[in-house]
């Protein structure tokens, strides 16, 4: 089974949509994109509820028409093709299994409807894949939330599509549950080297499983790359603040030295390396994610070399692997900082006078024309 | 230790003495729905069934002699109104199914909201008159000067109905026809509802889903909404065949003597001959008879398999 998907994963190619766009009446869902998702790749599509995410997703899948724009899946255009016709297969958000058939049935409908031969074998195949074997003859009903998206994922995959689009996929499980769904799906996907996109709204689910993420925001995209490079080098606030959490500093920029920005953050002298600076402007956000900040008592003595900050501790919580706190700088704004909980300084207590410091290296530089709490859930609307 | 042993049985026999008021309660909820079938249904049953047996006249009086060869007389006597009861009752059925469910479908999957209320009150708005009135103004559209008969003779119709012997003499009223068309009016918000209710319950995602699996949209009918929707196409024939085969008051006011069906010859037992134990016993045959045709019905249909 795995070695026929693998043929009809190689024989696909890549999707590429172009200028593809959705409007309802006055409301642009979303905004004409384009995008390429590279043949094998496992695409996350990220955003909050309402970016637009699925609606693409739709339009690739053919449940939604697009406004504009074209989709070509591996070479041929698809815009004006019906689902029924399309060389893509879609897990639906709540799976949508056909409650009047039994799960081996389930599995077999798209096989049936195409007049495949050998559809029991293929069946049993695909449940070892997904390790539903003994669950055949049971109704949807009968199985848990967790076996159900499985079932889904299988009734899917056994027509061995191009691209596998998956909507929300893991949002009616719970945390365990989805975890564990999370390395399963991702062990399916490199299995059978089918194309997966997958629209998720949980940015960690996006990072964990995705080779490519495309984050969405108010219906286009803010910023495409592998996880690591999205979660290092965000470049806008929405993308720092929505993946992962970031400390937004509002700085201007005094000068230069070497390779270095200087800055000043009401009156602190900080730094910044150019190259991760997305813009010329002289007034930025620098960003500074919260497990990259040193704490200390005020006490003691900065490293050379590496920007820094007081202030007062004003809030602490412990969380097993790590403590968070949050310190008011003396300019006033709020800080976070994750600390791993190796040697913990007893005197790093609320109220105490902390100095914050981090490798300038690790910090980056955005356009301060941005909402600096973009992507935060708390923004003003 | 002791402490906790000490402080339980307090928790313990509160939680006990509720548990029989709750049982309780269940009983007292359906405390009167059963007097209500007791006093409208078992007790008129049992007398219904001990006349069905009895012998005599209104002048000397009825005993009850076990005479269960009223069954057979009445069975002989009224086998053809038998035959077109149940035969009237499944064409209208099937007349309602066909166009009832198109209806229910439209309601639950096309019509926006607005529109689907406004069609949901136009289906039950006929209640709003009585029976008795809806049938009486059938009467006026299906008469031989009527609307009806002069389009289907414009269109050459009736000759064919003539022929298959669904109306004769190229009139309409007092031919099957009539009968049939009354039953089909009077019944078919019974069979909408019941589809409209099963149909609505339907996840639109599952018509998606079986789009993405390759089914055009009539094999998505076929293979997905239909069997989904079978409870309710099970309600709603049940609901229009039972009453239908027990009514009369289409085949009184619509059809001629030869239209009769048997709840028309109930009636003129009871009522005219005042012969109460053939009309008991043609009662008794009729529930029987409905009883049989929907167990059979229900097994085929094998409703318990559905969700």
């Amino acid at each position: 089974m795995t070695e026929q998907l693998r043929d009809a994963a190689t024989a696909g190619g890549d999707v590429r949509l172009t200028g593809i766009g959705k409007t309802y009446g006055d409301f642009t869902a979303v905004h004409p994109l384009d995008l390429t998702i590279p043949q094998g790749s496992f695409f996350a599509l990220l955003g909050a509820s309402g970016c637009g995410k699925t609606t693409t997703l739709r339009m690739i899948a053919g449940l939604e028409e697009p406004s504009c724009g074209t989709v070509l899946i591996g070479g041929q255009d698809v815009t004006a093709l019906p689902p029924y016709k399309r060389p893509v297969n879609t897990v639906f958000q709540s799976y949508a299994l056909f409650p009047h058939l039994d799960i081996f049935e389930n599995v077999a409908f798209g096989l049936r409807r195409r007049g495949k031969k050998d559809v029991k074998k293929q069946v049993e195949e695909m449940l070892d894949l997904v390790e539903l074997g003994p669950f055949a003859r049971r109704k949807p009903h009968q199985l848990s939330g967790g076996q159900q998206q499985r079932v889904a994922v299988a009734r899917a995959l056994i027509n061995h599509p191009q691209v596998l689009l998956l909507d929300e996929p893991l949002g009616a499980l719970d945390l365990k549950l989805r975890r564990q769904m999370q390395l399963e799906l991702k062990r399916i996907q490199t299995e059978v080297g089918i194309t997966f996109v997958h629209v998720t709204h949980d940015q960690e689910e996006a990072m964990t499983m995705a080779d490519t993420i495309a984050v969405m925001n108010s219906g286009r995209v803010e910023q495409l790359g592998a996880p690591a490079e999205l979660y290092e080098n965000p470049a806008t606030t929405f993308v720092a603040n929505f993946l992962g959490q970031s400390n937004l500093i509002p700085a201007e920029v005094t000068g230069r030295s070497g390779e270095d920005l200087l800055l000043s953050a009401s009156g602190v002298r900080l730094a910044v390396p150019a190259a991760r600076c997305t813009t010329e402007a002289t007034r930025i956000h620098l960003g500074i994610r919260p497990e990259k900040i040193t704490i200390a008592h005020a006490s003691e003595t900065v490293p050379d070399g590496r920007n820094s900050l007081t202030g007062t501790v004003s809030d602490s919580s412990f969380i097993g692997v790590s403590t968070q706190y949050v310190v008011r700088s003396e300019a006033g704004q709020e800080i976070a900082v994750f600390e791993q909980n190796m040697e913990r300084d007893t005197r790093i207590t609320p109220g105490a006078p902390v100095v914050l410091h981090w490798n300038p290296a690790h910090s980056f530089g955005l356009d301060a024309a941005q909402a600096i709490d973009a992507g935060t859930g708390e923004e003003a609307a | 230790m002791t402490t906790t042993t000490e402080a339980a049985p307090p928790q313990v026999i509160p939680l006990d003495a509720t548990k029989p008021r709750r049982k309780l309660t269940a009983y007292w909820l359906l405390l009167p729905g059963i007097a209500w079938l007791v006093v409208f249904f078992a007790v008129p049953l049992v007398y219904q069934g001990s006349t069905s047996l009895q012998t005599g006249s209104l002048e000397q009086g009825f005993k009850l002699t076990w005479h269960v060869a009223t069954y057979w007389d009445a069975l002989d006597e009224y086998k053809w109104h038998f035959v077109r009861s149940f035969s009237y009752a499944a064409i209208a059925t099937a007349l309602c199914l066909a166009i009832g469910y198109p209806l229910a479908y439209t309601i639950a999957f096309k019509a926006s909201r607005r529109w689907r209320n406004v069609i949901l009150i136009l289906v039950i708005a006929p209640f709003f008159t009585s029976f008795l009135i809806r049938t009486l103004a059938w009467k006026t559209i299906l008469s031989d000067s009527g609307p009806v008969v002069g389009a289907l003779n414009t269109l050459h119709l009736l000759s064919i109905t003539d022929a298959v012997g669904l109306t004769s003499g190229h009139r309409v009223l007092a031919t099957p026809l009539a009968v049939v068309c009354g039953l089909t009016y009077n019944f078919l918000p019974f069979m909408i509802l019941p589809l409209y209710t099963s149909l609505e319950r339907i996840d639109p995602r599952l018509h998606e889903a079986a789009g993405d699996l390759y089914a055009r949209p009539f094999t998505t009918f076929r293979k997905v909404t239909f069997p989904i929707s079978l409870p309710g196409v099970v309600a709603g024939t049940l609901l229009t065949f039972i009453p239908a085969s027990g009514d009369y008051i289409n085949a009184q006011l619509l059809g001629s003597p030869s239209e009769q069906m048997v709840g028309n010859g109930i009636q003129k037992q009871f009522l005219n001959v005042l012969d109460y134990p053939t009309a008991a016993a043609l009662s008794f045959i009729l529930m029987a008879l409905i009883l049989g045709m929907v167990t059979v019905y229900m097994r085929k249909a094998g409703t318990e398999e559905l969700v």
